[in-house]
């Protein structure tokens, strides 16, 4: 793992480390939410609520766009699920290799001395 | 059934495949040991491994070519970091170019294996760690052949009952 993955995943934990950015992230993700529309739903100010949409827009847990006057945040896991995709694609090739290691130790499964 | 987990760390990329075998822990061994029992292992059955080099000690290299259907060749190499017989090893896993130097544009992962024997039978831990989502996605769009491979298998096996 390199320093900038290291960052990624830094940024990424210390995101999800605090409930309200992780009710934040859960609306988002459930469809597109003005910053005013989040920032009613806590008791805080609409500049605090909108620090936390920006670590998490910095941790790519989130995306906005702007529409006339509003600021429309977005979930994107669509990172997180592409390396998902990936690994359990991985997985089969594995899963491949250790199948064909079960058929050969069962020809001969004691080792010649 | 061979397989009995499998895990994924999406913040490092980290495949975690824990399996048993109804073998002693050298028998396990033995599989990595022997070139020509790995070669039987290693590629899919439609792309045999075939290798080359090996030397299974810290330092060491095993290289290895699989051919595809059409007799094309897509060499690999193995770079030892670690042996512990029969406890398991460690490698750094790798294209190769036609003479098994290493291609540097390609990506690498660290494979840590380790077998652990429990009355008879092995469990063997394998982990792959892949430095990063693009190194991934580049292996598996040249081992994706493989994924294909196993499905293809499977609807054999369902039409052959």
């Amino acid at each position: 793992m390199n320093d900038t993955d290291e960052d990624a995943a830094d940024a990424l934990f210390h995101a999800l480390a605090d409930r309200t950015r992780r009710d934040i992230v859960r609306r988002v993700l459930a469809g597109e939410h003005s910053v005013s529309a989040l920032a009613e739903n806590y008791d805080m100010s609409f500049a605090a609520v909108q620090k936390h949409v920006a670590v998490l827009e910095r941790a790519g847990l989130l995306t906005k766009r702007r529409q006339g006057r509003e600021q429309l945040a977005s979930g994107d896991v669509a990172a997180v699920r592409a390396v998902a995709g990936m690994l359990a694609e991985l997985e089969q090739i594995w899963r491949g290799r250790i199948g064909r290691i079960d058929d050969l130790i069962a020809i001969n499964p004691h080792p010649e001395v | 059934m061979p397989v009995t987990n499998v895990t994924h760390d999406l913040d490092t990329r980290t495949l975690t495949l824990t399996a048993e075998f109804a073998a002693p822990r050298e028998r396990i061994w033995q599989v990595y040991a022997d070139p020509r029992q790995l070669e039987k292992i290693w590629g899919p059955p439609t792309y045999p491994a075939t290798v080359v080099e090996h030397s299974l000690t810290p330092g060491g290299r095993v290289t290895y070519y699989m051919t595809s259907p059409e007799g094309e060749k897509y060499p690999g190499y193995w770079e030892i970091v670690s042996v512990d017989e029969p406890n398991g090893f460690v490698f750094r896993d790798g294209f190769a170019d036609e003479n098994y130097n290493p291609v540097e544009s390609m990506p690498v992962a660290t494979n840590t294996y380790t077998f652990e024997e429990r009355d008879g039978h092995t469990i063997a831990t394998y982990v792959g760690i892949y430095d990063s989502a693009e190194g991934l996605q580049k292996v598996l769009d040249m081992g994706v052949v493989e994924g294909a491979t196993g499905a293809i298998n499977q609807i054999d096996d369902l039409v052959s009952v």
